[in-house]
């Protein structure tokens, strides 16, 4: 009876913790949430998306800038990670599966997806800043891109992998050369998972900081252009919240709310599209 | 030897059978032979196959450019420091000389505790939302738990710098050295920032990870398996201790190095809490420093070749780390998943 008493007490204490532990994960994450919905909201007017930023101790002041560049930066990586993504995603769904070729680029990619994105930005500091002696937007969206391109390539594969042998077959069936199958047919029946992938992956450049550290730079006023140091959400709020002002600090957490609340609602709207055609298929 | 087919057995079924299959294997290889023939004269799959795998290897170039440039980059110091650059304390851009061992310990150790806290939560967690929990609750509860991975880590360093940092000043640092004080590891004024704070920190950013493969790989045991166990008489913990965990202890493994890789390279987090201080003590109270952090600070500022050389190898030692942990962690993964039916 002892032992058995002993063994249902550890049950029960082993139990309790890891509910608990679950208990403890959930209320992190609606603290970290509610600290930035309560500090960020009040930050966020009007002003907020129209003006630029103001100097050190002048009151009012927006975002206007950076938001754009955010926007602009991110919306020139996807330009070019999604394409080269997709293209590479397909080649290690349909065609490299079990080769050594696919595997490699399989392993690199995975490995590339946690990668330290800092180093990422060293990088294209050393090919494209240090050469032209200049921080530009260009250089920005060109390491957003590098970090995308892996996490699009990877879910493109495996959206691909989800379309049924069976359509394949019948495709094929008909006479269809492989191109032709995989442009008319899997594609489409992917086309809502890829894209969930595709936005996940902007959603997730969006919220990066380190790579743009020292490629896109900061600025305070309107661009002219991609060739010059670029504004942008992450980098402002990053020199905001280490910077003595109170002024500052409060519009730092209006970007957290904003940048925040823009990722997880792409997070919690692309779940609930994969699980509807999860359910459907 | 010379095969006559022999009459009376070729009219028996079976070899008529055994004749008819041989025949459709024969035919079967010759329709694979003009499908072949058929494929050469279509360029069209040719020309994709390669322009899809032109794109791949266009990931494999990227990633041998990094560690290219980067070794290339860091030449001048490497020539100048050598091997003792890893050891050394020193980093002091007036003179001119730098050594690693700060950085290389400050991330280690942060990585260290992260790993610490995390690693006892998330399988807690894990073992909640693939065993404990009524059904009906796990996917909120699931997708909840991942949504800590989606938030951006600049977040999490802010909050962590002007919530969690006074909140350790002010209450958990004083408590700490006033019971474990007479440790050498919990000395030192409570600054609120420092080692200990960013570990804290980066917990909170691995949990997600860590527990969420965690939760696949105990949902990959197979159901015949935990039954038996139960058959037997065993509780829950002891299903868990002595049936789930070691099945999937190459799955958890993997798990825990993934979080792993993730702590060492993360950089914002951390820059915001580390305190950013060079100088080496036993106290986890106290600021440090860690590669990311180092490289987010000075990078920009970086004057002479030799300071930015000397951070560029920062980051080849730092991709470097990340690249092998993260290798152990892709081949224990692999090796989990390739027992799932």
């Amino acid at each position: 009876m002892n032992l058995l008493f002993r063994r249902k007490l550890l049950n029960s204490i082993v139990l309790t913790m890891s509910g608990m532990a679950a208990v403890a994960g959930l209320f992190m994450l609606a603290w970290i949430l509610g600290d930035v919905a309560w500090k960020g909201y009040s930050a966020i007017n009007w002003d907020f998306f129209t003006e630029l930023p103001t100097p050190a101790g002048v009151k009012g002041g927006g975002l206007a800038n950076a938001i754009v560049g955010t926007v602009l930066m991110t919306g020139t990586a996807a330009c070019f990670a999604v394409p080269f993504g997709m293209m590479s995603g397909t080649y290690l769904a349909e065609f490299g599966k079990n080769n050594i070729f696919g595997q490699v680029v399989r392993f690199i990619a995975d490995i590339l997806v946690s990668a330290p994105s800092i180093v990422i930005g060293v990088f294209v500091y050393l090919i494209l800043v240090k050469p032209m002696h200049n921080f530009s937007g260009w250089a920005g969206a060109c390491s957003l891109a590098i970090i995308m391109l892996p996490v699009v390539s990877r879910t493109t594969e495996e959206m691909l992998r989800l379309v049924p042998p069976e359509i394949r077959e019948a495709s094929l069936a008909l006479g269809s050369p492989y191109w032709k199958m995989t442009y008319k047919i899997i594609y489409r029946s992917a086309a809502s998972g890829i894209f969930t992938g595709v936005m996940l992956a902007v959603a997730r450049v969006a919220g990066e900081t380190a790579p743009l550290l020292f490629t896109a730079l900061n600025s305070p006023y309107w661009m002219h252009g991609m060739n010059e140091p670029m504004a942008n959400l992450t980098v402002i709020l990053f020199n905001y919240a280490m910077s003595p002002y109170d002024d500052w600090h409060k519009l730092a957490w209006g970007a957290a709310f904003i940048i925040t609340m823009t990722v997880l609602a792409v997070n919690v709207f692309t779940r609930i599209i994969l699980r509807a055609k999860r359910r459907g298929s | 030897m010379d095969r006559k087919p022999d009459k009376n057995k070729a009219e028996s079924g079976k070899v008529r059978l055994l004749i008819s299959g041989a025949d459709l294997t024969m035919q079967c290889l010759e329709q694979k032979r003009t499908m072949d023939i058929k494929k050469k004269k279509v360029w069209g799959d040719a020309i994709f196959r390669g322009l899809t795998a032109s794109f791949a290897a266009g990931i494999a170039v990227i990633f041998i450019a990094i560690i290219l440039v980067l070794w290339q980059q860091s030449q001048p110091s490497i020539q100048k420091f050598g091997f003792p650059f890893l050891f050394t304390k020193t980093w002091n851009p007036v003179h001119e000389q730098f050594g690693a061992l700060i950085p290389i310990a400050g991330t280690l150790l942060t990585t260290f505790l992260a790993l610490l806290f995390a690693i006892p939560l998330s399988l807690g967690i894990a073992l909640f939302l693939a065993e404990l929990a009524p059904h009906w609750l796990r996917t909120p509860f699931g997708t909840a738990i991942e949504l800590l991975a989606a938030i951006p880590s600049i977040v999490y360093g802010m909050w962590g710098l002007f919530v969690l940092g006074p909140l350790m000043a002010d209450y958990v640092q004083p408590f700490l050295k006033s019971t474990l004080g007479f440790l050498p590891f919990f000395s030192g004024s409570s600054m609120g920032i420092g080692m200990l704070t960013a570990g804290l920190v980066l917990t909170l950013m691995i949990i997600p990870f860590i527990s969420s493969v965690t939760r696949d790989v105990f949902l990959m045991v197979p159901q015949p398996l935990k039954e038996a166990a139960y058959g037997l008489g065993c509780t829950t913990w002891e299903v868990v201790r002595d049936v789930m965990i070691p099945y999937g202890r190459k799955g958890i493994a993997g798990a825990v190095f993934l979080g792993m890789g993730r702590a060492l390279g993360e950089t914002m987090a951390v820059t915001f809490v580390i305190g950013n201080a060079y100088h080496l003590s036993w106290s986890l109270l106290a600021p440090g420093n860690s590669i990311a952090s180092t490289l987010a600070n000075e990078f920009t500022e970086a004057d002479g070749q030799i300071y930015l050389s000397s951070l560029i190898e920062l980051g080849l030692v730092l991709f470097l780390i990340t690249l092998i942990i993260l290798s152990l962690a892709q081949v224990w993964l692999r090796r989990s998943a390739a027992g799932r039916p």
